[in-house]
């Protein structure tokens, strides 16, 4: 079983496009499994019109819970928080449990023992049918610490059911940047394939995920998406892909042709196949399934 | 004033109407800070004049082994696992330290200091009358949080601004939280597509339910996708506060590193007019 995931950097470059696309593509060929690691927002739901089949809570980190009732305003608690998350009130201080990180310093401080950790659930994830496979993919409550335990969570329930069932390929649609989320995103990929855009931010990004995907070891492919809009910055690309040893898979025109289809609930090559975005998207696939038979 | 730029959704304009903003407001020398730390973008189009630059991480713990007993009370209080005693030896991750000092206040001997782990550093300094600050994560780094702390406390603690100007990273979970705590307004930047309104659901629910921040919107690219956005902010009372056309010559200017407002000189009195519909909103 190979794992492809699919990353940018900048946001809004078009993963998620490419991602249902080569779901798509792929799944007429061989079975596969379908992660979204985007846990904060995931949208790849929106255009694979899944069943939802399961749904699990996922317990986050844990925040400090002060009992009002022993609480002697010493103050102790906000001098130790080093994240701002005491806040003094009149009879009692107060936990904000969202700049809490759970750390649980308070609670060996307090000398009235009146804090404790209380767990929190953090989020959901749910497993799916859709038409071009299962699909694992997960919602972080807003504002919570640990969105890197659960893409670890959403992947390996995706990995599980792959090695169950025998389907050879699973598909990763990863969140932008670069920090902690991403790297669980990569972990254990056999190939990354780096979505970005002829734009200065788009270049600048697609530097620093390449980056971090080779920090952790993992091959990458460029698709430039938007191709057309500033053919200079993507002739920049290419020298700079050459430059670096890796190699260019494709270019995607500027096309709002994705949007229509999105608004269809549609990945682009079932929604028009016969167009130029279908054709290119046809083959990168080519391209990825030849990378993938070669990674050993 | 601080106002927070975010989206949920990435790619749908926050730096652009940051930036915007900022360059608009020029006459009333804005603080503008990147808070997007994993991917900072601001400075390709403000194009400050770099001055200051400063290493920053978290502090993590070193041990004194003259004075350690190896009585493991460090590894029992640190809920990261960050510290771990096997036999005569401590072993400390960097990694998975958070920086709390829960273990240096707790060690019986006193035999924990604290040294910086540097994950990323901070760069600040000018573009014309703006005050410019951007924090960039390491490579390989995976929390954004301390790089953006660090950034806001370094900028934010005197408060000489009149208007200070946060551009958030995309996503709904704690960069942005740490992003947007103590802003007096958030603006979210859309899409009108099937994605966009899924993250501005999201973005809406951080702000104003968990934070109780007023928020507002701006539409950017409007005219593609669907009215999805618009009947959503109708339903939830939410003021669109300024619409972006969708236009190939703005992708364009903006693909190349120029301001928006600099290359298509009119849209400047719109973002003075989403300045004073932002203070209108605050003063409600």
């Amino acid at each position: 079983m190979k794992q492809l995931v699919i990353l940018s950097g900048k946001g809004g470059t078009g993963k998620t496009s490419v991602a249902a696309a080569l779901a798509h593509l792929a799944s007429r060929e061989m079975p596969i499994v379908l992660a979204d690691a985007d846990v904060d927002a995931a949208n790849l739901e929106l255009v694979l019109e899944p069943t939802r089949l399961e749904e699990h809570v996922f317990m986050g980190g844990q925040v400090a819970v002060i009992a009002p009732e022993r609480c002697q305003l010493c103050g102790r608690c906000d001098q130790v928080c080093r994240f701002e998350a005491i806040l003094p009130g009149e009879d009692t201080y107060r936990v904000d449990p969202l700049a809490c990180e759970g750390c649980a310093s308070c609670v060996y401080q307090c000398p009235e023992e009146a804090i404790r950790v209380e767990e929190q659930q953090a989020g959901l994830w749910f497993r799916s049918d859709t038409r071009f496979g299962p699909l694992f993919h997960a919602h972080l409550f807003a504002g919570q610490e640990n969105s890197g335990r659960l893409v670890t969570m959403v992947k390996q329930q995706g990995r599980l059911l792959a090695l169950d069932e025998g389907r050879e390929l699973l598909i990763v649609d990863g969140p932008p940047g670069i920090g902690c989320p991403v790297i669980s995103a990569i972990a254990g990929a056999d190939l990354a394939l780096l979505v970005t855009e002829p734009t200065v931010s788009g270049v600048h990004d697609l530097e620093r995920i390449l980056g971090t995907v080779h920090h952790f070891r993992v091959p990458a492919l460029v698709l430039i998406n938007k191709a057309d809009l500033n053919p200079a910055q993507a002739a920049g690309i290419e020298a700079w892909c050459r430059a670096q040893g890796i190699e260019l898979v494709g270019r995607l025109p500027y096309d709002q042709i994705v949007t229509e289809a999105m608004v269809q609930g549609q990945p682009v090559t079932a929604y028009q196949p016969e167009g130029a975005m279908a054709m290119t998207l046809r083959e990168v696939w080519a391209e990825v399934q030849k990378r993938l038979g070669g990674t050993p | 004033m601080i106002i927070a730029v975010a989206s949920g959704k990435g790619g749908t304009g926050k730096t652009t109407v940051a930036t915007n903003l900022a360059l608009s407001l020029a006459d009333q020398a804005p603080l503008f800070l990147d808070c997007d730390v994993e991917e900072p973008n601001a400075a390709l189009f403000l194009k400050p004049e770099l001055i200051h630059q400063e290493e920053v991480g978290i502090p993590i713990p070193e041990v004194d082994f003259d004075r350690c007993t190896y009585c493991g009370r460090c590894a029992a209080v640190c809920v990261w696992h960050a510290i771990a005693i096997v036999g005569r030896k401590v072993l400390i991750f960097p990694e998975l330290c958070h920086g709390c000092g829960s273990c240096t206040l707790n060690c019986p001997e006193g035999a924990i200091h604290e040294v910086l782990h540097v994950m990323g550093r901070l760069e600040s300094g000018r573009a014309g009358s703006i005050a410019f600050g951007h924090g960039i994560l390491n490579v390989g780094e995976a929390m954004a949080v301390p790089i953006i702390r660090q950034l806001k406390a370094t900028h934010m603690a005197g408060a000489a601004h009149s208007v200070a100007i946060l551009d958030a990273p995309p996503g709904t979970s704690c960069p942005v939280v740490e992003t947007m705590r103590g802003a007096d307004f958030v603006l979210l930047v859309t899409e009108p597509t099937p994605f966009g309104l899924h993250d501005l659901r999201l973005a809406v629910q951080v702000a104003r339910d968990e934070l109780r921040l007023p928020v507002g919107v701006v539409v950017n690219r409007d005219g593609v996708g669907d009215a999805g956005v618009d009947d959503y902010c109708a339903a939830e009372g939410l003021p669109t506060l300024m619409r972006i056309p969708l236009d190939r010559r703005i992708a364009e200017a903006i693909s190349g590193g120029e301001a928006l407002v600099e290359a298509l000189p009119e849209y400047r009195p719109q973002f003075r007019q989403l300045y004073k519909r932002i203070a209108q909103e605050v003063a409600r």
